[in-house]
C-alpha cells in the first residue's frame, strides 16, 4: 500500500509537469492548427536558462525563475515573428515541418551554449522529505505539484475571463469570423507561442529540480504526445487531466511491471492506454466534438 | 458616409470579380444590395470590411472611402476600429464559446471596456431570448438564435455602419420578419447605418430606403426602394411576380431570353 501511494504521488508530480507542457502544445494547436514539434526544445531552453542564471550568474533562484519566464515570453514572440508569421497562409504541413526544423535548431543552440553533460540545479528545496501519513515525499515534489497547479489555475482563468483569452478561443473556433471582429489573429498566434514557451519553461525548471537536466529533456516534447491526444488536441482541461492520468499510469506501470519486463514499461504504458481510449473516444477524452446542428 | 467609387476586385491576381462597382451608404441609412448567386455581393462587402485580403483578393482599381478616409488598403482590424462591422453570411458564431463570450468577443476592439456590460444589456433588450441563453454554448443555439447573436455581437462593437450578409439565410419566414423588424429598430434607435445583402429581395426592400441590383460584378440598376419594387424587371426576377399579386407562370415565359436584357 505504501509503495502504491508513493508511486501515485510521484505520478501526480510527473503528471502535473506533463500537464503544463501539454497546455502549451494545445494552445498552439488550438489557435493555429499547428502541431508544435519544438515544444520539447522550449522545455529544454527554459530549464537551461534558469540553470545558467542561478549557477553561473549567481542570481537567487526566485529571481532567475521570474527572469526565465520573461525570457520565455520574448522567445515565444520572437519565434512567432521570425519563423511562423512569414508562414501564414502556407499549407499547414509546411508549418509543421518548420517546427521540426526549429526543434533541431534550438537543440543545437543548447548544445553549443551549454554542452551535453547532465547538470543539476543547486539545492533549492530542502532534501528533508516531508511525512504525510505513512508516505515520505521529498519537498521538491510537493513544490512542483503546488507550482504547476497554481499555473494551471491561472491559465484556466485567463482563458475563461480575460479579453485576450476569449479572443484566443474565438480565433481557434473560426479564424475569419474572429478577424471580422477586429481581433488581430497575428497577435493571438504570438500570444499562443509566448504562453507555450512560458509553460514549457516552468515545466523545464521543475524537471531540472527533480532530476537534473541534459539534452534528453527535449524528448519530453514527444512524451507529451500521448497526453494531448488522450485529452483531445484542442482541449485545455483535457491537456491538464490527460497530463495527470498519463503521469500516474506511467509511474504505476513502471513501478509494478518493470521487474517482469526488465524495464521500459514506462515508455510503452501511456501509448497502450492511448490506443484503448482513442478506440472508444476518437476525439480524445475532452476534445471538442464538431458541433453540428441537424 | 461610405462611398465606393468604381471599384474593381481581382482574386488570385487573375480572376476579375467586381468590374467597377459604385455605391454609397449615407450615415444612418439602410441600403440594400440585391442580386443572384455569384453576382459579387459578398465580395463587395468583403472589399469594404477588409476581409478580402484573407482570401487573396485585392481592390485593384477605384477607391473605398468612409467619412472621407480611404480604407481600401487598411486591414480588417483597422476597419473595425473605424466603425464598420461585417456580419458574415451563415452567422459564423463562435460555436464553442457561450453567448456572453461571443458578445464579449464582439466588443474586442472597444476602448471603453466599462460600457461593455451596459451594452450587453442593450443587446439583450433587442434580443430578449439571448438573455435566457447567455450561458449556453453558441453552437447549440437554433439558426434564428444564432443570427440574433451574430447581429448582437456586431452591436457590441458600437459600429457606425453594419454590413449584413444574408441575415435571412436558412430561417423560417416568421423569423425573417422578426429579425428584419429588429434590424430596422436598431437602425432607428442606435443610428447605425446598414448595408444589407439579400436574396430575399422583398424583405430587404421593405426596410431599405434605396437599393442596388448587381449582376456579374456590376451594378445594373439602382434607385429608391419604392421605385425598385415597382420596376417590372425587378418584380419579375427578384420578387417573382408578373402582375402584382399574380404568381408567375413559368410555362409562358422564356426566362433565359429576358434575362439577357440587362447586360448590354
Amino acid at each position: 500500500m505504501q509503495y502504491f501511494v508513493q508511486l501515485l504521488v510521484t505520478g501526480l508530480v510527473l503528471g502535473s509537469v506533463y500537464a503544463m507542457v501539454a497546455l502549451g502544445f494545445v494552445l498552439i494547436y488550438k489557435s493555429s492548427s499547428v502541431i508544435n514539434f519544438a515544444q520539447g526544445e522550449l522545455v529544454l531552453i527554459g530549464a537551461y536558462m534558469a540553470l545558467w542564471m542561478t549557477v553561473s550568474l549567481h542570481i537567487p533562484f526566485l529571481i532567475s525563475f521570474v527572469l526565465t519566464l520573461v525570457f520565455a515570453v520574448i522567445l515565444g514572440f520572437a519565434i512567432e515573428r521570425l519563423f511562423l508569421r512569414p508562414m501564414i497562409g502556407e499549407p499547414i504541413l509546411s508549418v509543421i515541418m518548420l517546427t521540426i526544423g526549429l526543434s533541431a535548431f534550438l537543440k543545437g543552440l543548447v548544445i553549443i551554449l551549454w554542452g551535453t553533460e547532465t547538470r543539476v540545479f543547486p539545492e533549492i528545496f530542502s532534501q528533508e522529505p516531508v511525512k504525510l501519513g505513512f508516505v515520505r515525499i521529498s519537498q521538491v515534489y510537493i513544490w512542483s505539484l503546488v507550482l504547476s497547479i497554481i499555473f494551471l489555475v491561472i491559465f484556466t482563468l485567463f482563458f475563461k475571463y480575460t479579453d485576450i483569452g476569449i479572443a484566443m478561443r474565438a480565433t481557434a473556433d473560426d479564424q475569419t469570423a474572429a478577424l471580422s471582429m477586429g481581433i488581430s489573429v497575428k497577435r493571438v498566434f504570438a500570444m499562443a507561442w509566448a504562453v507555450a514557451a512560458v509553460v514549457a519553461a516552468v515545466g523545464g525548471i521543475l524537471l531540472g529540480n527533480i532530476n537534473g537536466i541534459n539534452i534528453s529533456v527535449a524528448q519530453f516534447g514527444l512524451r507529451v504526445f500521448p497526453v494531448v491526444i488522450l485529452g483531445g488536441l484542442d482541449s485545455v482541461p483535457g491537456a491538464i487531466i490527460g497530463g495527470f492520468i498519463i503521469g500516474i499510469i506511467e509511474n504505476l506501470a513502471s513501478g509494478y511491471l518493470d521487474p517482469y519486463f526488465g524495464g521500459g514499461v514506462r515508455e510503452v504504458a501511456s501509448f497502450v492506454v492511448l490506443v484503448i481510449i482513442l478506440m472508444i473516444k476518437p476525439y480524445g477524452l475532452f476534445g471538442l466534438e464538431r458541433i453540428e446542428r441537424v | 458616409m461610405l462611398v465606393l467609387n468604381n471599384i474593381e476586385v481581382i482574386y488570385n491576381q487573375v480572376i476579375l470579380v467586381l468590374k467597377g462597382v459604385s455605391l454609397e451608404v449615407p450615415d444612418g441609412d439602410i441600403r440594400a444590395l440585391l442580386g443572384a448567386n455569384g453576382a459579387g455581393k459578398t465580395t463587395t462587402l468583403k472589399a469594404i470590411s477588409g476581409l478580402l485580403k484573407e482570401e487573396d483578393g485585392e481592390v485593384t482599381d477605384g477607391s473605398i472611402e468612409f467619412n472621407g478616409e480611404r480604407i481600401d488598403k487598411k486591414s480588417a482590424e483597422e476597419i473595425v476600429k473605424l466603425g464598420i462591422f461585417q456580419v458574415m453570411e451563415g452567422r459564423r458564431v463562435f460555436e464553442h464559446l457561450t453567448v456572453e463570450e461571443n458578445l464579449r468577443a464582439g466588443a474586442y476592439t472597444r476602448k471603453d471596456k466599462k460600457n461593455v456590460k451596459s451594452d450587453m444589456e442593450m443587446v439583450y433588450s433587442y434580443f430578449p431570448r439571448l438573455r435566457d441563453l447567455r450561458n449556453r454554448v453558441a453552437g447549440y443555439l437554433s439558426g434564428g438564435e444564432q443570427q440574433m447573436l451574430a447581429i448582437g455581437r456586431a452591436l457590441m462593437a458600437r459600429p457606425k455602419l453594419m454590413l449584413l450578409d444574408e441575415p435571412s439565410l436558412g430561417l423560417a419566414p416568421l423569423l425573417v420578419k422578426e429579425i428584419f423588424e429588429i434590424i430596422q429598430k436598431i437602425n432607428k434607435e442606435e443610428g447605425v447605418g446598414i448595408l444589407i445583402v439579400e436574396q430575399n429581395a422583398m424583405a430587404a426592400l421593405n426596410i431599405a430606403s434605396y437599393g442596388y441590383i448587381m449582376e456579374n460584378g456590376r451594378i445594373v440598376m439602382d434607385g429608391p426602394a419604392e421605385k425598385l419594387k415597382e420596376n417590372p424587371d425587378v418584380k419579375e426576377f427578384y420578387l417573382g411576380l408578373t402582375e402584382v399579386g399574380k404568381k408567375k407562370s413559368f410555362r409562358e415565359v422564356k426566362h433565359y431570353k429576358r434575362r439577357k436584357r440587362w447586360l448590354t
